[in-house]
């Protein structure tokens, strides 16, 4: 399995990150390096072992369903980079790249 | 004509009191912001718990859909960047979802009819946007309120069933009346408890789906057009793209969104907060144990009373309705008489004022009343119209009703017979008509004594005195 | 008396030989006195701790009920949620996020009275060996300020390694306590996955991320460890098992137990001088009465891979709501989403975020989820199998914390692999949930070795046992550098 620039490129993109073409380079190189080493797991018999999503012996936890306290409106927003009127703010959402 | 394949995605808002991760509040009219914590606004660190008012929320409906229930599920995060998903992430349901294979029945006018149901899973609602209309794109930003992030949705799929837009709205009728039956959601479309989004694609063609419909109107509409859209394209270029399209309410049209250059990639895996849920079957039992009789089983109940289809079917798919109907007959009402009276004069009234049944003063224990005078003949079915209709403003009882106007039946023979005897009398020429065959002048008579009576006299002693006086020559 | 164990200062503070003033006091002073050089602590709330202090004084001058750690400075790593202080998981996509709320943890910290005087420095959200990924500054080893003091937690280690602190919290995913203990001298513990409430911790990969405890010795440890257990119902994912009070059992008898070494593990990587120092540790649990087997641990070895497989695939959808919407770096000028996410995304954070992001997107994309993300939770299975087969022939296990001694900074920075290496004694233990301590068992060029002592689900308490066994025979506990002999002196 070969990863190409392309690939990577892509991956950017559904990750939302930004790279200068260079940093992209090195990246790939990098990539390409870690996955060769991590590749190593597909020599591993899988076939009848079952995946770990979690290691816990837990089912079932849940809540009842009792309102409780908010964060009061200023706290929600306090952290905010731009809000108006009581709202988080974000420019215009216009999606021309996509 | 083409026959059309429609399959519908429907999201519903649970009607919880609390939040599905969180114990915000749910509510519809707050201030933006003011319902919110670290849950449910994504802030770092914080963790999800679920509501087990939500899963017994989605046993019941699962139930009601004849779904199978899967013993062991699990939540995935189905991830995506967009402002009105704090996390970057839904929690939603993937390969393993709470239930699967169902279906629901619609009553159309060629009898009952399966849609099935793929599958019924949850997961949670996102924040609202402000913007488009509101706000003008130009003047370049969006507002973000988070008092709906978070709150637990469920996503029934239809396997694509549907073959017109009538039956579209049928499918959505029976839903709605469904959840609304079993009290969990509101499932009103205009405040957005209950959205639809429909897949539809015509013999042999390639499929579109046309998202976000918000009104049972729209669905139809959408649907019309659309169908028509893709007759067209067959016709003139032969192939349908697949491709999203949007709902123009005002145009009345469907339009292409933009369509996307790549698939999407959810990069779907386990919620690592969430542990899987395992739903044994004591469990379900108690929570079929508390569930209230569905719209399928009433109407079934109803047809057997007498009542035809149709109506058992409005009746059954009005919970609050269908309520008022099983009070009468638990009072002993024959059904048929109770449905008639239903959904003729008081579903008039109802509908004219936009009322529900239990926004009126009128019980079940008035209809009955009001039955019973009637059956006693006190009161004729035309007067009666005027004491329902009174009953439904007031809420007063029939016979207060018809002792406080004077609008009691007068069945005294004697009274009877001396107002026939005038009429008799005043009118000669008619009686030697009638006496020489005419018999279709009976009715003049009788209206002639009607009036007299001032409406009040009962028609079936009436009758037979007018026959006898008529008769004698 | 900073000098002194925890657990000396309580009983002092609890006798009113000594005020909880004048402990923080003392502490900030000398605290002070070294972050110049060390650079533990990414902020310090020198009023804020001293008000504390204030406060738990007049309780215990009218005789009021103070918590078990009443009085105690402890320091906190800064990915865990203060309402106090900022929590920016040394990235400067969150430099200036003060959060709306308290961490379980640091709720439970706070009534059992301890004062936390700080929050320190560590890799950004989590993610390094070496505390020199984080976007302020680097962190020094306080036995060689030119070498790292470990990560992730490495400014926790530092400050308790060098007696800014009596404790700490940190938190480890794969190693980020247990690698900064060994790497500084001082007992770190990874409780078994759920035992210790996860609500507040900024999550990097949530199905292996454990809050962890530092202290300078085992009793002061277990006493961190208690206090902050047990069950949280905002965490779905925290155990209800009651917890044992570990401080307590410390004394009972623990008896002959039999130790298992890993030694197919140990054929990769290990450095003479580690190896060495190990079987010296192993020695003395000999001369204990302990009898030590080898177990086989066949899967560990792809632990590696395993891991950075997991734990960036949840990172990756863990650090999406950085997206400079509601809280955080917001990129100036981006008028489209998509751009302002990228731009946001790409300055907040750094090289080894990105790159584990990138990874993780990687093994979870189409196309690749199976052979990548799938597999690697399929070996997952097999290295916690590996560990259960071991448990049915031995009590605990017992394995070098680190393959290496602490290595200097800025060797590894341009090496990712060669630095996921170094963790390759602590992930399996944390793919399989387990708990594991790292304590010190010798001093090799002046520079510590740790050995990790691993038992099966909620065994902590015999590992502090244990390991308080090795502490009084070995007399490896409360150690000072040399920098701490010197500004003392």
């Amino acid at each position: 399995m070969k990863i190409t620039l392309e690939i990577v490129k892509h991956i950017a993109h559904l990750a939302r990150l930004e790279f200068s073409e260079e940093e992209l380079k090195q990246f790939y190189q990098q990539m390409v390096e870690l996955l060769d080493h991590f590749a190593r797991i597909s020599e591993l018999d899988t076939e009848n072992v079952p995946p770990t999503s979690g290691i816990l012996p837990l089912y079932n936890v849940m809540r009842e369903d009792n309102p409780g306290p908010t964060l009061p409106r200023e706290e929600a927003l306090k952290n905010a980079p731009e809000e108006e009127s009581g709202f988080f703010k974000i420019p215009t959402i216009l999606e021309a790249e996509d | 004509m083409l026959k059309p394949t429609i399959g519908l995605e429907v999201h519903v808002q649970l009607k919880t009191r609390s939040k599905m991760f969180c114990s915000c509040p749910v509510e519809f009219k707050a201030e933006p912001n003011t319902l919110v914590c670290p849950v449910c606004l994504g802030l770092p660190g914080s963790l999800p718990v679920l509501n087990r008012q939500a899963v017994e929320y989605t046993i019941a409906v699962a139930l009601a859909l004849h779904c199978e229930i899967q013993p062991f599920s699990q939540f995935h995060r189905k991830n995506y960047f967009y402002p009105d998903l704090p996390k970057g992430y839904q929690i939603s349901q993937y390969d393993l979802p709470f239930s699967r294979n169902g279906y629901l029945i619609i009553e159309t006018e060629e009898g009952e009819k399966r849609i099935g149901i793929q599958r019924v899973h949850m997961e949670e609602d996102t924040a609202k946007m402000i913007h488009g209309e509101s706000i003008s794109r130009t003047s370049g930003y969006s507002l973000i309120d988070f008092n709906r992030s978070g709150v637990p949705l469920l996503e029934i799929v239809s396997r694509p069933d549907i073959s017109s837009p009538q039956e579209a709205t049928l499918y959505l009728m029976e839903l709605r009346s469904i959840l609304r039956t079993l009290g969990v959601s509101t499932a009103n479309m205009e405040e957005g408890a209950l959205r639809c989004d429909v897949n539809i694609s015509l013999e042999r063609g390639t499929r579109t789906e046309i998202k976000n419909l918000n009104s049972f109107h729209s669905v139809r509409k959408a649907l019309e057009y659309e169908i028509k859209r893709q007759e067209e394209v067959l016709k003139e270029k032969g192939q349908v793209i697949q491709e999203t399209r949007h709902y123009d309410e005002r145009a009345g049209v469907t339009l292409s969104m933009r369509t996307k250059e790549e698939a999407e990639d959810y990069r779907y895996f386990p919620e690592p907060d969430l542990v899987p849920l395992k739903i044994d079957p004591p469990w379900i039992e108690e929570v079929r144990s508390r569930m209230p009789e569905l719209p399928e089983d009433k109407r079934k109940r109803y047809k057997e009373l007498g009542l035809f289809p149709q109506e058992a079917a409005t009746i059954a798919n009005n919970p609050e309705l269908a309520n008022f109907f099983d009070s009468c007959l638990s009072l002993g009402a024959p059904g048929k008489e109770v449905a008639n009276w239903l959904l003729s004069e008081v579903m008039k009234y109802l509908n004219a004022r936009n009322l529900s049944i239990i926004e009126v003063p009128l019980s079940p224990e008035g209809l009955v009343e009001f039955l019973t005078v009637l059956k006693e003949g006190t009161i004729s079915s035309k007067i009666g119209k005027m004491v329902i209709e009174e009953m439904l403003q007031t809420g007063d009882g029939a016979r207060e009703i018809i002792e406080r106007r004077g609008l009691a039946q007068i069945s005294d023979p004697v009274l009877i017979k001396k107002w026939a005897e005038e009429v008799i009398k005043e009118n000669p020429d008619q009686v030697s008509q009638y006496r020489q065959g005419k018999e279709q002048l009976f009715g003049f008579f009788v209206g002639k004594v009607m009036k007299l009576s001032g409406g009040k006299a009962n028609p079936e002693i009436l009758n037979r005195i007018l026959k006898e006086l008529l008769l004698r020559e | 008396m900073i000098f002194q164990p925890a657990h000396k200062i309580l009983k002092e503070i609890r006798e009113r030989n000594l005020s909880p003033v004048e402990v923080i006091q003392a502490t900030l002073e000398w605290a002070q006195k070294l972050e110049g050089k060390l650079r533990s602590f990414l902020v310090l709330d020198p009023e804020g701790a001293l008000a504390k202090a204030l406060m738990l004084e007049e309780k215990l001058k009218k005789g009021e009920e103070v918590g078990p750690l009443a009085g105690i400075p402890v320091a906190v790593k800064d990915n865990i949620c203060t309402r106090r202080m900022t929590t920016t998981c040394g990235s400067r996509i969150l430099e200036n996020f003060l959060p709306p709320y308290d961490a379980t943890v640091v709720e439970k910290l706070e009534r059992a009275g301890a004062i936390i005087i700080g929050k320190t420095n560590c890799d950004e959200f989590a993610m390094g060996s070496s505390t020199e990924n984080s976007a302020f500054f680097k962190t020094a080893n306080p036995w060689d300020i030119e070498r790292v003091p470990g990560g992730s937690s490495g400014g926790s280690a530092t400050s308790v390694a060098s007696y800014q602190v009596f404790l700490a919290l940190g938190s480890d995913t794969g190693g980020s306590v247990r690698q900064p203990a060994s790497f500084c001298g001082i007992f770190g513990m990874k409780p078994t996955y759920g035992r210790v409430s996860r609500y507040g911790l900024v999550a990097f990969a949530s199905s292996l991320d454990q809050i962890g405890t530092f202290a300078r010795n085992v009793p002061d440890l277990a006493l961190l460890t208690e206090v902050i257990s047990g069950h949280d119902p905002r965490d779905s994912t925290s155990l209800p098992e009651p917890v044992p009070s570990y401080s307590k059992e410390l004394d009972s008898p623990v008896g002959t137990l039999r130790i298992g070494v890993p030694w197919d593990l140990l054929q990769e990587g290990l450095t003479p001088e580690v190896k060495e120092a190990f079987e010296d540790a192993l020695e003395i649990f000999e001369r204990a009465g302990f009898a030590i087997e080898e177990v086989s641990l066949p899967h560990a070895s792809y632990g590696i891979p395993t891991y950075y497989l997991i734990a960036p695939a949840e990172a990756s959808a863990n650090l999406a709501r950085y997206d400079g919407i509601r809280f955080g770096l917001r990129a100036k000028g981006e008028e489209n989403l998509i751009s302002l996410y990228k731009k946001t995304r790409g300055e907040g954070f750094g090289a080894e975020v990105k790159r584990r992001i990138m990874l993780g997107t990687f093994a979870l994309s189409l196309g690749y989820r199976d052979a990548f993300y799938v597999k690697a939770q399929k070996v997952r299975t097999l290295i916690s199998q590996d560990f259960q087969k071991a448990f049915r022939k031995v009590d605990l296990i017992a394995l070098p914390t680190s393959p290496t001694l602490p290595f200097k900074l800025g060797e590894k920075v341009q090496d990712p692999l060669s630095m996921y290496m170094s963790d390759l004694y602590t992930i399996p233990i944390s793919l399989a949930g387990l708990p594991a301590i790292s304590i010190p068992i010798a001093l090799k060029n002046g520079l510590p070795v740790g050995m990790q002592i691993v038992g099966p689900a909620l065994s902590e308490s015999l590992i502090f046992k244990a390991s308080y066994l090795f502490e009084r025979e070995s007399g490896l506990s409360n150690l000072k550098p040399p920098i701490v002999e010197e500004l003392s002196a």
